[in-house]
């Protein structure tokens, strides 16, 4: 072994640490797992993180003060808190109080309320963006409030909201990655441990190349959103 | 309700938490000003050669840029900070931090100045090329300038994700805020540090998330 490794060019010793076929044949499983985890938990957050934004962004345009200072609240703290400082209280101090979470549930709780915090100002900023002749002349013709944010404002607030909301989602659902200091057996979970067992850089390796599979598409179709619905300035 | 408030509100164990508290404060100061500045120029670099002439330098560059915003950062870190001894170099925990928020930044920071440069019309610089101003001066003085100001509200948002994301030095057990938290709760067996860290998160961090909004108020109208 030794002797292989000293004989070896530099690219044949690059190959050989991070692209070593003999462990990557033995932690593909353990990996795909990981995968399989990162892929619910992105797609459990974005569908209920957006929703949950989506939500407060309704309940704000009806304008009730005291709820809206509370939403207000909420969207700005959670955008200034870093997730892993919630993760960790939410893991270490929650169990004390009486209430256990698992790892996953933590996560999936935490990055929720994070990407709500987001959609609800992005979703609102839309609202916002609609012209007030829109709600005017909805009403007039004897549409309800919310029959009117729900069929007029809303599909065209929507649209606005697009681009912004997937760089967002994309941003978030990355962050299940931070799963792994809790334990989680997610792909960078089960990529740490298996480098750790390995002794090979190679696991660390397939991680990102995993997390790039999953993410780039997305990146990809954001760029592409972002140029379709580029905003005119000047 | 008790339990709450002693778990999460102890401030006894936050007082005495509190030094520790601040040296992770200095500690997560000194990230972000090697950091920020650092990817906001990086960032620039990136955006102008993902906007070269050359296909040969635009495509790579791209590919960069969309590569580093596919990669959580925390992978990154980690990468970097464990993966990149095999290979014989061996970054302290610093310079790991350095150099994995020296790449997501460049892309990040990046693709702002992209957008914002994309959004000035060619006229500008025309105008400022027909006055006699080379190429340089033209992106310097003319186009960047009114990029920058477009741009505002996201550079401002992207630097508060940039503070938050400074947390994730903790994993490579680089004392900053949440590290010296987390050190504290699992001394005390209590989470009321890393509610005390929360806090100081938001005092700094607040106030810029409302700029933010004002910023994409003022752009929007």
């Amino acid at each position: 072994m030794d002797e292989a490794a000293t004989t070896m060019t530099p690219g044949e010793r690059f190959i050989e640490t991070y692209f070593n076929a003999a462990v990557m044949e033995r932690y593909l499983p353990a990996i795909l797992d990981g995968f399989v985890v990162t892929l619910q938990l992105a797609v459990l957050v974005v569908v209920s993180g957006i929703l949950l934004g989506l939500a407060l962004a309704c309940l704000r345009a009806y304008r009730v003060r005291p709820l809206n200072v509370l939403i207000v609240c909420f969207a700005d703290i959670l955008r200034a808190l870093p997730p892993l400082v919630l993760i960790l209280i939410a893991y270490f101090g929650l169990p004390n109080v009486g209430v256990s979470l698992s790892a996953f549930a933590v996560i999936w709780i935490v990055l929720t309320l994070a990407l709500a915090a987001f959609a609800e100002e992005i979703f609102w900023a839309g609202i916002l963006s609609v012209a007030p002749g829109q709600w005017q002349a909805a009403r007039s013709t004897g549409l309800s409030f919310t029959q009117t944010l729900l069929s007029v404002i809303l599909p065209q607030a929507v649209r606005l909201t697009v681009p912004p909301l997937t760089n967002r989602a994309i941003a978030v659902t990355k962050s299940t990655a931070l799963g792994m200091v809790i334990g989680l057996s997610d792909v960078l979970g089960a990529a740490t441990t298996a480098q750790s067992f390995s002794g090979s850089a190679t696991p660390l390796m397939m991680a990102a190349i995993a997390y790039v599979i999953l993410f780039l598409p997305f990146v990809v179709v954001a760029r592409w959103l972002e140029s379709r619905f580029k905003w005119r300035h000047a | 309700m008790d339990a709450i408030r002693q778990q999460f509100f102890d401030f006894d164990i936050m007082r005495q938490a509190w030094p520790m508290l601040l040296e992770g404060l200095v500690m997560t100061g000194l990230i972000c000003l090697v950091v920020i500045p650092i990817g906001l120029l990086a960032g620039i670099g990136a955006a102008l050669l993902s906007l070269s002439e050359r296909r040969i330098v635009r495509w790579p560059s791209i590919a960069f840029v969309d590569l580093f915003r596919a990669l959580p950062p925390i992978v990154l870190l980690i990468f970097v900070y464990a993966g990149l001894p095999f290979a014989g170099i061996r970054p302290s925990p610093f310079e790991a931090v350095a150099i994995a928020f020296l790449l997501n930044n460049a892309a990040y920071y990046g693709e702002i100045y992209r957008a914002g440069i994309l959004s000035i019309g060619r006229g500008q610089s025309e105008a400022a090329r027909s006055t006699g101003l080379g190429a340089g001066q033209t992106m310097l003085y003319v186009v960047l300038p009114q990029a920058v100001r477009n741009v505002l509200p996201d550079l401002v948002s992207n630097t508060v994700e940039v503070v938050k994301l400074t947390s994730i030095a903790s994993v490579v057990s680089l004392a900053e805020l949440l590290y010296q938290a987390d050190m504290a709760r699992s001394v005390t067996y209590n989470a009321s540090p890393i509610v005390a860290a929360a806090g100081i998160y938001l005092v700094i961090l607040w106030p810029l998330v409302r700029l933010v909004s004002r910023l994409e108020r003022r752009i929007a109208a």
